[in-house]
């Protein structure tokens, strides 16, 4: 190096400390972005986390919420009417594959079904332009909370052993009467194919137009629902809503219509916890036409995340947070799931847990 | 003496495009798998598309670099750092062209759309499954941690040689505003002139 080019030796030490701090901010820059600052973040681990039942191990190899549940296979045969509000082509009129999965809101694939209040439906259509329209319902007509966080604290507070912690918790989020309501009240049944499942979630439909629309939609079941009480269920077998299920669509399809409910102008999207009036404008879109009970354990849904933030052109979020929230803890559960293939119980003998 | 040989334009400007791109690609990365705020869905659409800019502008530097050489390193320049500065090019360009085709090949081994905008898609590239997503998730997660690692030395070298060395390595990369500092004798700076 020519002496020309050289520093002093003070100089020299200088330039390296000004380097290193000028890597150490950049380091503290990535760590940050990361959240390891930031412990009142909610991530998606913290979420996922918070499912685990209390002193529990996690359901290796399941889903993390939802556990236990039946593939299915199918169709969505749409009227064409939905058209005017989506110009997806899953609203064109026509018949389109779907695959979706009965399930249970609990985070224990073992659970004995007359035990769940809450039943859910995961859905995935394809059209043949390539796209996916993925959602996953349940049958509550309103979501506990408001807000992504108010569902961490909601969990914390179920797994709290403070007898107060729940009672605390509906004060601080009355929104969570409504369902609480639902919870008491609502009537059980023993089928699957009985039940009325909704998005609760607000979405976001452009037409050709491009004008949009903020809805949400129900699959409304084409059975005529029979009222179980709910200690009848509890008495069943611990399988009883796959096996009837599984012989019913046996015997021909189950049906449901799906209605596409449009919000009027200043109905709030934001918040699931919050029903929209009942005059509102409802339009029914297709039917969802369930053909076969397929193997939960080694079927077609089992490696498939019903991931409600996969729209079609045609639909996009809201303002609404969840399916944000939703997106990002079941990429988590996901990830988790298929990295805990070797404790999942792949090849169980046919028929029962 | 000689003259400071730097890279071509087209390589130069690659270099500082792409630096952009990478640096926005790693923070938004473990920005957004560390949130379940409404900005995840943001971020992961973003995260998607510049991913895939990244992998064509990594190929094209490839072929632009094969074309047009390095210029080399000054003679002097100890040999362990000579080898250091070879292994963590490799390194760099593995990563730049790796890390799509990780991403992209982990998102179909989960049978996700990978959606570039709206209603536009890449093809899946690997058949669902769980055991390829889990190697592959594994090697996007610690591969960007290691990718940044190596960004942090190569920042840390080139001002090494920037502002400690000075010997025209940084300048031979430099944005095209650096002088050349065994160019021509700077110009005089010209007075203003005062207008009446």
């Amino acid at each position: 190096m020519p002496e020309s080019r050289r520093l002093p030796t003070g100089s020299v030490i200088g330039r390296l400390v000004l380097i290193a701090a000028v890597i150490a901010c950049a380091a503290a820059a990535f760590v940050y972005t990361g959240g390891w600052f930031s412990p009142e973040r909610l991530t998606p681990d913290k979420l996922v986390d918070a499912l685990t039942p209390p002193g529990g191990a996690p359901p290796l190899g399941h889903r993390r919420n939802h556990a236990k549940g039946v593939c299915f296979t199918g169709v969505f045969e749409a009227n064409g009417v939905g058209s005017e509000l989506s110009h997806a082509q899953v609203f064109a009129r026509g018949e389109y594959p779907a695959l979706g999965r009965f399930n249970l809101a609990t985070t224990n694939p073992n659970v004995r079904d007359g035990t769940v209040r809450v039943r859910g439906l995961g859905l995935m259509i394809s059209t043949p332009d390539g796209q996916e329209w993925r959602m996953a319902m349940i049958d509550a007509p309103v979501f506990p909370v408001a807000t992504p966080q108010g569902f961490y604290q909601l969990l914390l507070a179920q797994a709290s052993k403070d007898p107060n912690a729940m009672p605390t918790f509906a004060k601080t989020h009355p929104e969570i009467a409504k369902f609480s309501n639902w919870a008491k009240s609502a009537p059980w049944t023993g089928s699957y194919a009985e039940d009325r499942f909704n998005s609760l979630n607000s979405f976001i439909f452009v037409d050709g137009s491009g004008a949009e629309h903020a809805v949400r939609w129900s699959l409304l079941p084409a059975a005529q629902p029979v009222v179980v009480a709910p200690e009848e269920l509890a008495k069943r077998r611990p399988d009883f809503l796959e096996q009837e299920i599984t012989e019913r669509v046996r015997g021909g399809p189950a049906r449901w219509t799906m209605l596409v409910t449009v919000a009027n102008p200043g109905d709030t999207t934001a918040d699931p916890s919050q029903p929209w009036p009942q005059d509102r404008r409802a339009v029914e879109v297709g039917t969802l036409v369930v053909r076969e009970i397929e193997a939960e354990r080694n079927g077609p849904c089992r490696d498939i995340n019903f991931d409600p933030t996969v729209l079609p052109s045609g639909i996009r979020t809201s303002d609404d947070p969840f399916p944000a929230a939703r997106s990002s803890a079941y990429a988590k559960s996901y990830d988790r799931r298929t990295a805990e293939a070797e404790d999942y119980p792949r090849t169980a003998p046919g028929g029962s847990q | 003496m000689t003259p400071i040989r730097r890279f071509t334009p087209p390589q130069r400007f690659l270099h500082w495009l792409m630096a952009l791109c990478i640096l926005a690609m790693l923070f938004i990365g473990v920005g957004m798998v560390s949130t379940v705020a409404p900005k995840y869905l943001t971020l992961v659409s973003i995260h998607k598309p510049l991913g895939t800019l990244i992998l064509i502008l990594a190929l094209i530097r490839l072929a632009v670099r094969l074309r047009y050489r390095a210029p080399p390193l000054p003679p002097d320049l100890p040999e362990p750092l000579k080898l250091a500065a070879h292994l963590s090019h490799y390194a760099l360009y593995a990563l730049m062209i790796v890390m799509p085709l990780i991403g992209w090949g982990m998102l179909s081994a989960a049978a996700y759309p990978v959606e570039l905008w709206d209603g536009v898609y890449l093809p899946s590239i690997l058949p669902l499954s769980d055991r390829l997503h889990t190697v592959l998730w594994n090697a996007h997660y610690y591969l960007a941690f290691l990718f940044y690692v190596v960004i942090l030395m190569h920042v840390a070298a080139a001002l090494f040689h920037a502002i400690i060395r000075r010997d025209g390595v940084f300048e031979a990369m430099g944005p095209a505003l650096t002088r050349d500092k065994v160019g021509p004798a700077d110009r005089p700076v010209v007075p203003l002139q005062r207008s009446g």
